[in-house]
């Protein structure tokens, strides 16, 4: 497999991953596109660095993969507390920051 | 030369009656009590200097006459140098006398006058304010100085007209002298910015010369600058000196208190355009077209004036149309060059003595009558007020020229003068002057009959009485002036004595029975008939008959006021509130037009902001998407 | 004495006071009132301290301090003064004692007709001298980036006064003063940013300094007029000229009598003294290609502000339009390029602070008595407070130019210097003479003639407080009506170096030659 194959199927992810963040609704189900479109990322880094033949595209994944993990703790923290005001996790009802 | 002894301490003729007027004005109601008597004193104060110089003056040989007196440097920009300087000259003593003189006489009989008002002290103080003003005018060495003395005696008309300021016809009066006057001044202004572009001075001395040899600067004018420079003083005179057509504010002027109509709006203060044109010689010598507009302005003054004064019942109102129209004599001799100069001082000195006496008789009438200023009101008041009858008959016989009294040799001199102009000009000019002459008489016997001759025809309640002996005296001593001043001047060889200034005329002997003389005694009689057969011979009526169509234009003041409202009042009313619609609307509108455009459009543009996460997330990827397309484009090609 | 670092002490001492006059307790308010008074006393002394050993022969530029500011980018903190900008500062500093005893009361209180919530007094005097510290800055700096630095710092101060004490509008007014004047301090901030590469390319070294990009001498034609028109823009509105000059009646209308003295007295006049010093100096051949529109400007500027000064109902906004005319003399009489005209114009600017300075205070007084600006609600009250008529007669005499009292003399020389160059102008600027007179007198009538209206019946005369503040003012309009020598002693070697930088000279008399024995002076 040539890592073009590898590239091909991380912008697939990256493509449903955006797709989903733009048209689900339900905040948790967007939370989880955004991470899969971070470890489409991942695997771009890992495969360009496989192809570059050094290591710092692996070391950047690690580094995606840390700020992921606080990413989904802040976030995860964020969506429980609207959740809990608000009575709903639709995305769309949280748009009080508007003109 | 430098002025030495008295004259050297020319300075203190203005301090005096300047300090009088600071301390009447920055002491308030402490100096109530005293107030008049330090207004008077520093009156007198002047005259007695005045009169000092004067002796010392008569002195010197006739060359050396002319005296300077350099004060301090008023201010000096570049080549650009205006000293507080004043000038002693006989032309500049002349009026200091005049000045002073009648201005103490009126100063005292204001005492009495003024008794009764509580703001008397005020009053002096103004009139203190107004007699350094115009001793400023007269003795300014520069146009600067002058100008500084002109618009203080405007200041002090202004003040003096508007005294009783809560009386709104007399606010409104006020203000409208001191803008028409201000219309003069433009005139005056430019004359001296035009001076200093051409000259590079605004000094009598290096632009007039010292003498009538006309060594100054003037002597190298173009004809067109000089015309220029004529017509722009003229203005400013014609404003000072209620010539037309700047004479709308005088009549109005006569709701000052009566002193003040007596000095300032009949002695002294409108005679300055005269002042101002005979100073001036040099200038308008350089240029016929100027002179022959300053005798067509005094000729058609003079008739103007008249016929007004012929139409008013009002007594200060008739003889305000007098002052005019005898300025307008003095205008017309100023007009004529070096033959009329000491004719128009002449009769100027004179009129300061006669009118001046007849406005303070006037103002003794009203003060009998209770401020009542109709004539028509008036009558047989020669039975009860001796002294104000005597006086202002004698000021009557003065004014209508009757021989030998003052008008008789100043007035005459001046129709003479005018016919010997020659030419189709000098004969119509000097029809005007007679004709003029004419009509005086009639007015003034009009106003002389129906005052102390006919019926009683007093309002009830009203007792005429005497004035007190502070009022009398003043009005006494301007009598004997107005007998004997004219006669003194013109045969006591005045034109000598101001010769220096304004040169001499070619032929100064006066001839008692010359055509235009005899022609004038015969119109003066004539006058006096018509009025007599009008006014003495029937009874006056209480109201006012319609009047032929001249009597009502006379009475409107011949339509002055309706001209300058319909042509100047209205349309300036008009564009004021074109301007401030324009401003409020047009500027300011555009540029809150500009702040209401860029708000609008924010407004617009914020609703972008939904406020909804996805589709700022689908901006996003567009920006990122076009960005990419970008730079493939850029790279592909 | 002349090392003492005179100009910043007097720059600091009111910005230190303003500092510890807004850190006083809030209750206490008098004391407040009092510490601003002491230190703008102590101010007005040391400037006059200063000016006694200023030489009026000396160098153009005294007092001269120069320290580094911003060292990578040329910036100094250099200040100095010529004649010019003596008197102005000397302007500054002896109105804002005035100001301050006039304003005694007032402060806290609306300068409208109606009554806002009462604010912290202490606030307002803070402002005041933060807002004096500003305007002899601005005078004095002769570094071109600290003039501007000081020319923007000086809108916060008087933004807050507008906007805090102001009337009925005054945010509105207010955001109107602020961004006309940003819109025209930033058109002059890019001037004043181009000028540093320029000063490079020219001179070698970058640098703001007045005195050295004065000798830049082959700035390219185009250039200069860019240049030129960025500075002229931000002083066309701050003078301000027709048709940039709507925010002065509005900001007039709404903001405290007192501060509207410095702001109409002073504040503008860094408008008039940067076209004097910057546009004219820094850019003659821009300034000389612009002359004939600024001209017809100034022109447009006297006749229009004077048409509509009689219009107005608002006496605030009266005396704002009074002022716009007479900027257009003061403008005329700079671009006139003469000497005449430019000195005129410079005593103009210091007349024009004094006696439109005690019109705006007196102004104020009479707001404080009868609670409204308007002129239909007065009537009479020269009967009631004779002191009062009397002085506010004396202001607007001046106003009108009265010979004899300090504005005549300015634009006598004003008109005088523009007739010597150019006829037409004079003549149509003259014309305001005979406005100013119906516009004062007009006004005097309608407000202080007449019988005395039922409202103004027992209306107060001036307090010992407001005549103390008014008093002074009278006193100079006076002294400098028959004595301006002194002050134009000060002026005119500095605007004679300035023209000498245009390089004009005075136009020549049409006939010269003196009379052989006379001389020129009797």
């Amino acid at each position: 497999m040539s890592p073009g194959h590898y590239l091909a199927l991380s912008a697939i992810l990256f493509t449903i991953g955006g797709i989903g963040v733009l048209v689900r609704r339900n905040a948790i189900v967007v939370f989880m596109c955004v991470e899969l479109m971070l470890n489409a990322c991942n695997l771009a880094f890992v495969s360009f660095s496989r192809k570059q033949g050094n290591l710092d595209g692996q070391i950047i994944a690690f580094f995606v993969m840390v700020v992921a993990a606080a990413e989904v703790v802040v976030g995860l923290a964020i969506i429980m507390t609207i959740f809990r005001t608000r009575r709903s996790s639709s995305v769309d009802d949280a748009n009080l920051l508007k003109y | 030369m430098k002025a030495e002894g008295i004259q050297a301490a020319a300075w203190l003729l203005i301090a005096f009656p300047l300090l009088g007027a600071a301390v009447l004005l920055l002491g308030g109601r402490r100096t109530d009590r005293w107030g008049h008597l330090l207004g008077v004193a520093m009156s007198l104060a002047s005259f007695a200097v005045g009169a000092g110089m004067f002796v010392q003056m008569l002195g010197y040989d006739d060359a050396e006459r002319r005296r300077t007196l350099h004060l301090w440097n008023f201010f000096d920009v570049g080549s650009l140098h205006v000293g507080m300087d004043l000038l002693v000259d006989p032309l500049s003593i002349s009026f200091v006398l005049l000045i002073t003189g009648v201005g103490s006489l009126i100063h005292i009989y204001s005492m009495g006058y003024m008794a009764h008002d509580e703001d008397r002290r005020r009053f002096f103080a103004y009139l203190n304010l107004f007699v350094a003003a115009m001793l400023t005018l007269v003795l300014g060495a520069n146009y600067v100085v002058l100008f500084l003395g002109w618009e203080g005696v405007g200041l002090a008309s202004y003040l003096l007209i508007g005294f009783w300021q809560f009386k709104p016809t007399a606010a409104v009066a006020a203000k409208k002298a001191f803008v028409v006057n201000r219309v003069g001044d433009l005139g005056l202004v430019t004359a001296i910015m035009l001076m200093f572009a051409t000259f590079n001075s605004v000094d009598f001395t290096t632009i007039l010369g010292t003498g009538a040899e006309h060594v100054g600067l003037a002597a190298k004018l173009t004809s067109g600058t000089a015309t220029a420079l004529g017509l722009l003083l003229l203005l400013g005179a014609c404003g000072k000196s209620a010539q037309l057509p700047l004479q709308s504010w005088l009549l109005d002027a006569m709701e000052g208190p009566t002193p003040v109509s007596a000095l300032i709006h009949a002695a002294t203060m409108v005679t300055a355009g005269v002042y101002l044109i005979v100073r001036s010689a040099p200038i308008f010598e350089m240029s016929p077209d100027a002179q022959m507009v300053v005798t067509i302005v005094g000729a058609a003054t003079l008739l103007a004036g008249a016929i007004i004064g012929s139409g008013k019942d009002d007594i200060k109102k008739a003889l305000a149309g007098s002052t005019m129209s005898q300025i307008g004599y003095m205008t017309l001799a100023a007009g004529l060059g070096t033959p009329g100069y000491a004719l128009a001082i002449a009769h100027l000195i004179a009129h300061g003595f006669f009118k001046a006496g007849l406005f303070l008789g006037a103002g003794s009438v009203m003060h009998a009558t209770g401020d009542d200023v109709n004539m028509r009101h008036y009558g047989a008041l020669r039975k009860v007020m001796y002294v104000t009858y005597g006086t202002f008959g004698l000021g009557y016989l003065a004014i209508i020229g009757c021989p030998p009294f003052s008008g008789y040799f100043t007035k005459d001199g001046i129709i003479e003068a005018a016919y010997n102009k020659g030419g189709t000009s000098g004969a119509i000019l000097g029809t005007c002057a007679l004709v003029g002459a004419g009509i005086t008489a009639y007015y003034m016997s009009r106003v002389m009959i129906m005052t102390f001759f006919g019926e009683k025809r007093w309002q009830e309640g009203v007792h005429p009485h005497e004035s007190p002996k502070v009022m009398t005296i003043p009005l006494i001593l301007l009598a004997v002036g107005s007998v004997f001043a004219g006669g003194f001047l013109v045969l006591g060889g005045f034109s000598d004595f101001l010769a220096p200034v304004v040169g001499t005329p070619e032929e100064e002997h006066f001839n008692p029975v010359s055509a235009p003389g005899v022609a004038t005694f015969v119109l003066m009689i004539v006058g006096v008939a018509i009025a007599w057969r009008q006014y003495g011979a029937r009874p006056v009526p209480l109201e006012a008959p319609a009047g032929s169509f001249l009597t009502r234009a006379a009475r409107r003041d011949l339509y002055g006021d309706a001209i300058n409202e319909s042509l100047l009042m209205r349309p300036g009313q008009w564009l004021t509130r074109l301007a401030v619609w324009f401003d409020n609307r047009g500027v300011d509108g555009a540029v809150n037009g500009i702040a209401a455009g860029v708000g609008g459009t924010s407004g617009r543009i914020r609703r972008i902001q939904t406020g909804y996460a996805r589709s700022y997330a689908l901006s996003m990827y567009l920006g990122a998407a076009i960005v990419v397309a970008a730079l493939l484009v850029v790279n592909v090609s | 004495m002349t090392d003492f670092p005179w100009l910043t002490v007097l720059i600091a001492l009111p910005a230190v006071g303003a500092l510890l006059v807004g850190l006083l307790p809030r209750e206490n308010e008098s004391l407040a009132k009092q510490a601003a008074l002491g230190i703008s006393v102590v101010e007005a002394v040391l400037a006059i301290v200063m000016t006694t050993a200023f030489k009026t022969g000396g160098d153009r530029f005294q007092f001269q301090e120069k320290y580094w500011w911003i060292k990578q980018f040329g910036v100094h903190w250099a200040v100095g003064v010529d004649g010019v900008a003596l008197v102005l500062v000397l302007l500054s500093v002896i109105l804002v004692p005035l100001v301050i005893i006039a304003s005694w009361d007032e402060a806290g209180r609306s300068g409208g007709t109606d009554t806002p919530p009462k604010r912290s007094a202490k606030i307002y005097f803070a402002l005041l001298l933060a807002l004096e510290a500003m305007m002899v800055g601005v005078f004095a700096a002769t570094d071109v980036f600290l003039f501007y630095v000081f020319f923007e710092a000086m809108l916060i101060p008087v933004y807050f006064i507008i906007g805090s004490y102001g009337g009925p509008q005054r945010s509105y007014a207010a955001v109107k003063f602020l961004l006309y004047s940003l819109f025209g301090g930033l058109l002059m901030l890019v001037s004043v940013i181009w000028l540093y590469p320029l000063s490079q390319e020219q001179l070698g070294h970058g640098t703001f300094m007045f005195e050295e990009l004065n000798k830049m001498q082959h700035v390219d034609g185009m250039t200069a007029k860019w240049l030129f028109l960025g500075f002229f823009v931000a002083f066309a509105i701050k003078a301000p000229m027709v048709p940039v000059h709507t925010w002065l009646p509005d900001a007039a209308a709404q903001a405290p009598a007192g501060a509207l003295v410095l702001v109409v007295g002073v504040l503008d006049k860094v408008g008039t003294y940067g076209m004097l010093r910057f546009c004219l100096e820094l850019f003659p051949g821009a300034a000389k290609w612009a002359t004939p529109v600024v001209l017809a400007f100034a022109v447009i500027s006297i006749v229009y502000g004077a048409v509509l000064a009689i219009g107005q109902v608002d006496l605030k906004r009266l005396v704002a339009y009074t002022s716009v005319s007479h900027f257009g003399f003061i403008v005329l009489g700079i671009f006139a390029m003469t000497s005449q005209g430019q000195s005129g114009a410079t005593l103009y600017m210091v007349n024009h602070g004094f006696s439109t300075g005690a019109l705006f205070l007196l102004v104020g007084f009479m707001i404080a008595r009868r609670k409204s600006a308007r002129i239909d609600a007065f009537g009479g009250v020269q009967k009631v407070a004779p002191v009062l008529a009397g002085t506010f007669l004396v202001a607007g005499l001046s106003g009108l130019s009265l010979p004899g009292l300090s504005t005549f003399v300015s634009e006598l020389m004003v008109l005088i210097g523009t007739f010597s160059r150019h006829r037409l102008p004079a003549v149509l600027a003259a014309s305001g003479i005979v406005l100013a007179a119906i516009y004062i007198l007009w006004t005097y009538q309608r407000t202080m003639g007449g019988p005395a209206r039922e409202e103004v019946k027992g209306m107060p005369d001036l307090s010992l407080r407001e005549k103390v503040a008014v008093a002074p003012i009278i006193a100079i309009i006076v002294a400098m009506g028959l004595f301006p020598q002194p002050v134009l002693k000060a002026i005119n070697p500095s605007v004679d170096k300035g023209l000498s930088r245009v390089q004009v000279q005075d136009p020549a008399p049409k006939i010269n030659g003196n009379v052989a024995e006379n001389g020129a002076r009797p």
